[in-house]
């Protein structure tokens, strides 16, 4: 019943996010468009690192073989056909990269994530100055912003939709068992490889459509452009300031953050940087496991005062950011 | 150009890596913070070196013993007032680890805003000692073999001193076990302060020698940041021989490709012999097999 | 149990966000309609993130200079003589395309800006050239180097491209090298190599073919990664190329570490040219006499007594002269802009159209649009006694000779 319940409002809530462009101006879809766009990122990036607890960093390679795949296809093939192809390609990469490297563990599938969206950026460069001799593509497409925007939202639902699935599956649950303990997992017969490889997969799928899916709004492709690291970055961050364990936490971290960027880049142009960065350590120290855990915890002792029930029992909340349980 | 010529020619580049890993190797392997605002003390010792140099008339030799005596105090602040809290707190690696990934992100921020209200975002240089030097045939710029052999001086140094002294063996064992160090009396908080102390220090010091000749910008610091880290995980994580290794290797690898293969594949190769090297000790060329 | 609970709450929240979010939108959108007191001109550009180091040399000093010197004059000047102060919104886009995009949107869409002046760069000024065109706002992009700039007026009738394109830079280099080379003080071997970025494959793509043109020979062609730090592979290769002709299609800071370690290797080619960066003021007063004879695009004519006065305005308000090459051409086209908005208003289709078609008295001296593209440029500079001067095109009013070859390092 209350699942219905849960369902319905999430149905309205897309729908009321659907008719969006009817009633904002270019700049509020341009917003939506970069929210989003963020939204989805981040919680693509945690339907991956969020359980498996691998932080990654190639969130902008794949971006930056969406935007690159639209801008060398556009005009050979419809446009759904081009998001096809993108996601091809993001997963051959992913399968590719998966298999190498999910064996690294801790801070060096960080770090090789990192070298590995710089690696492919230098390759693509490499590739455009010797073997096509230009760098920068110019991508001019027939729709508006709202196509993006809707194209963007689909997307989104049909990550959530994914997350959602996934928590309430088998899968889930073995997803749990690998981020709790890997070792034991193990030894109870589930296939972490393939579970994690398939994760990867997805979620590098997802990145890899947002960045063709944005792509457009763009005109002019080059890779400093859509290999931007610091795309990477902010997406990570979103996801670990909401919480990446749980569906809604990456969402929950991106929605103020972004808002949070727009503002302070409009209003406090010189002193942005230093701003952000002090309410960033602002962050970590009064909201240290993620701004849903907080939230929850925050009602749970709403509740809990007005039932006037026994103190110092604490609301339990288990999970971290991202990572518990002793280190390796 | 002969072998010999490249060789020494990418050495000399790779003593510019190794200086600038040297610290972060420290500050993440005894410490225990990974510091992605590394780079911006490395930018904010070449902008002091620059000041020192253009307003007060002070080389960036005399200015390294202002820098990094600064640097050390700078990160022996940083650690006590905002990361020692967050050590403290956290129940353990993993949530540090995030932790002090999100901070020091904001650390990053903020000291790249106070550069940008200082100096503005305009690329800087100074010309100091750029003098040909000729090192077995090999002609190559004088500030630059500074940063060779300032890499190795300390290193090898700092490397004396963490293995043949008591207080040295404190601080490896606080990287190995911060635990069993307690047990045997370490105060690791105190350890850890001192290491990433000295990690801003060593920052300091590549920053002054690298503004002898690289241009900077206030927003550039995350490139050597990346390019510490590069060179800190290859080396393996909390060791300065490895760090010393593997930017010296990296050096050579980009000169070797720019004279023999393709100049614009230089970069690309960087991240390929990083990745290769992950994927067959994924411990680091140095690391010790388990963490 | 909790969990549905959880599920639930979650999403009762989604929907406040989403509809809290279109408040957020809306509210902002409806800027009043009052009585016009001031005119409102908006930009984002790159104060953050890579592209923050050329912003701060073109563009920025510039847009403040400009605003300095109209609030000086009590405003930009209206046809009926009346002047209206100017209201700046100003965001920074942090070198990421989807940024400058949006704050664009935001100018045009929520703003209400009058006017907006472009961002720093090609790419960003190809990324917002929709949308000045969706919205009518005519676009006068200076820090774009392109050769397909008639091709964009068609597509975008209201853009302007001040800064000429790989192939007028060139041809112009290829020209006075073959002239050098007929002239017997080089031969007609020429090293080049370029950065892996929109900049250098723009122009070594346009020098091939100019060079061969030109009956000179390349004799090297090399490309590297942008942030390549050690060059000295690369210089001894055009070292031992017998050529003696060195280009280097290069960014700012390959530029000072070409300059440096060039003078380490004893390198000396009797034409040394050297990209973005080679033109920046300080560039030649750290080197001092040592910059003399050094090539690069741009260049200005000290005999123009306003640009040399306009360097001295910009000294005094930024505390820096502006570079020898696209900062004074900013000025010049924000003086066009202001110029036009005198003669037809703040019409924006009218000022656009006076933009294309009228005759302007600016820092450079009368400038003149040719199909919505500045053409009077200097196209080849060289360092002589302390300033950049203009060479190409020789028959330019104002031009200099080139001396050449230039002397080796001391």
């Amino acid at each position: 019943m209350k699942t219905i319940l849960g369902l319905a409002a999430a149905a309205i809530a897309f729908a009321g996010l659907a008719a969006a462009p009817l009633y904002l101006g270019t700049y509020g879809i341009g917003l939506m468009i970069g929210l989003i766009g963020y939204v989805t990122l981040a919680s693509a990036w945690a339907l991956f690192s969020g359980p498996t607890r691998f932080v990654s960093l190639a969130t902008v390679a794949f971006f930056g073989i969406g935007a690159y795949t639209v801008s060398a296809f556009y005009e050979s093939f419809p446009p759904l056909m081009v998001l096809g192809l993108a996601a091809l390609i993001g997963l051959g990469v992913s399968l590719l990269v998966g298999l190498a490297t999910l064996r690294l563990a801790g801070v060096y599938f960080v770090i090789f994530t990192f070298g590995l969206a710089e690696l492919i950026r230098q390759l693509v460069t490499w590739y455009e100055v010797n073997i096509t001799g230009t760098l920068g593509r110019y991508l001019f497409v027939s729709y508006g912003p709202e196509v993006v925007y809707w194209q963007l939202l689909v997307l989104c639902a049909v990550t959530f939709g994914i997350g959602y699935l996934i928590q309430r599956s088998r899968l889930g649950l073995a997803l749990k068992m690998i981020g709790d303990d890997e070792v034991v997992a193990e030894h109870c017969g589930l296939p972490t490889a393939r579970v994690k490889l398939a994760l990867f997969a997805l979620s590098s799928v997802i990145i890899t459509l947002v960045g063709a899916i944005q792509a457009p709004r763009w005109t002019y492709i080059e890779p400093t452009i859509v290999f931007n690291p610091t795309i990477s970055f902010l997406t990570l961050i979103m996801a670990l300031l909401g919480g990446a364990t749980r569906l809604w936490g990456p969402a929950v971290g991106a929605v103020p953050l972004f808002l949070l960027f727009e503002w302070l880049s409009a209003n406090f142009p010189d002193h942005y940087s230093i701003i952000l960065g002090l309410l960033f350590m602002a962050i970590v120290f009064v909201l240290p496991r993620g701004v849903l855990d907080f939230l929850e915890g925050l009602t749970a002792r709403m509740k809990s005062e007005r039932s006037r029930q026994a103190a110092g029992t604490a609301p339990e909340h288990g999970k971290g950011r991202l990572a518990e349980g002793e280190a390796k | 150009m002969t072998l010999m010529t490249a060789l020494i020619a990418g050495l000399v580049l790779g003593g510019t890596y190794a200086l600038a890993a040297m610290g972060l190797t420290l500050q993440y392997g005894i410490a225990r913070i990974m510091n992605l605002a590394y780079g911006d003390m490395i930018i904010t010792a070449a902008f002091a070196a620059f000041v020192l140099q253009g307003a007060a008339g002070i080389n960036p030799i005399l200015g390294l013993l202002i820098a990094v005596p600064g640097g050390f105090l700078l990160g022996y602040a940083v650690y006590t007032v905002i990361l020692a809290p967050l050590v403290a707190r956290a129940p353990n690696r993993g949530v540090l680890e995030v932790d002090s990934i999100l901070t020091t992100f904001g650390l990053l921020f903020v000291v790249q805003g106070i550069l940008l209200v200082l100096f503005g975002s305009n690329y800087t240089s100074y010309t100091f000692l750029n003098e040909p030097v000729n090192v077995l045939g090999a002609t190559i710029a004088a500030n630059r073999l500074i940063a060779l052999i300032l890499a190795l001086g300390l290193g090898i140094t700092l490397y004396l001193l963490l293995t043949r002294t008591r207080w040295g063996t404190a601080l490896r064992a606080v990287a190995v076990s911060p635990q069993s160090a307690q047990l045997v009396g370490i105060d690791i908080n105190r350890a850890a302060a001192f290491a990433f102390a000295l990690g801003g220090g060593l920052a300091a010091s590549a920053g002054v020698v690298i503004s002898m000749y690289q241009t900077f910008t206030a927003t550039g610091g995350v490139v050597f940041t990346m390019k510490a880290l590069i060179v800190v995980i290859m080396g393996g994580v909390g060791n300065l021989v490895g760090a010393l290794a593997a930017g010296l290797i990296l050096g050579l690898v980009e000169t070797l490709v720019s004279t023999y293969a393709d100049p614009g594949l230089t970069l690309a190769a960087t991240y390929a012999i990083f990745l290769a090297v992950l994927l067959w000790r994924p411990q680091g060329l140095f690391g010790r097999a388990v963490r | 149990m909790k969990s549905l609970k959880d599920r639930l709450r979650l999403s009762t929240f989604a929907v406040l966000a989403a509809a809290s979010l279109a408040t957020f939108a809306l509210s902002a959108a409806d800027a009043a309609a009052e009585e016009r007191k001031s005119i409102k001109i908006g930009y984002a550009v790159s104060k953050t993130g890579a592209n923050a180091g050329g912003a701060a040399m073109t563009t920025i000093p510039n847009y403040k200079l400009w605003l300095a010197d109209v609030a000086a004059n009590g405003g930009l000047e209206l046809p009926d003589g009346t002047k209206l102060p100017v209201e700046v919104v100003e965001y920074d886009d942090r070198s990421s395309a989807e940024e400058v995009v949006r704050a664009v949107e935001r100018l045009a869409g929520q703003d209400k800006v009058d006017f907006i002046l472009p961002p720093w760069g090609t790419g960003f000024n190809l990324a917002v050239a929709p949308l000045f065109d969706r919205y009518g706002y005519p676009q006068l992009a200076v820090s774009s180097v392109t050769d397909k700039a008639p091709d964009f007026v068609k597509r975008w009738p209201k853009s302007y491209w001040f800064l000429g394109g790989g192939r007028d830079y060139a041809g112009a280099l290829a020209k006075m090298a073959a002239a050098q080379t007929e002239a017997g003080v080089i031969n007609s071997k020429v090293a080049m190599i370029s950065v892996a970025d929109g900049f250098g494959i723009d122009l070594v793509n346009a020098a091939r073919p100019a060079m061969k043109e030109a009956g000179l020979e390349v004799v090297m062609d090399r490309t590297y990664p942008v942030g390549t730090q050690d060059f000295t592979t690369l210089l001894k290769e055009a070292a031992s190329s017998g050529a003696d002709t060195f280009v280097a299609f290069s960014y700012p800071p390959d530029t000072f570490a070409l300059t440096q370690q060039s003078q380490v290797q004893a390198f000396n080619p009797k034409v040394l040219y050297l990209g973005v960066g080679a033109g920046f003021p300080t560039y030649g007063r750290n080197l001092g006499p040592k910059a003399d004879g050094i090539m690069t695009l741009g260049g200005i004519d000290i005999k123009n007594e306003r640009n040399m006065a306009y360097r001295e305005r910009h000294k005094a308000l930024n505390g820096e002269y502006p570079d020898l090459w696209g900062s004074v051409i900013t000025y010049a086209s924000l003086q066009m802009l202001a110029d036009s908005i005198k003669r037809v208003g703040l019409d924006r289709e009218a000022v656009a159209k006076e933009l294309s078609t009228g005759t302007f008295d600016t820092v450079l001296g009368e400038t003149k649009l040719e199909d919505n593209q500045l053409r009077q440029l200097w196209l080849l500079g060289q360092w002589q006694d302390g300033n950049l001067v203009g060479v190409e095109p020789a028959d330019r009013p104002g031009a200099s000779k080139p001396v050449l070859p230039k002397k080796a390092w001391q």
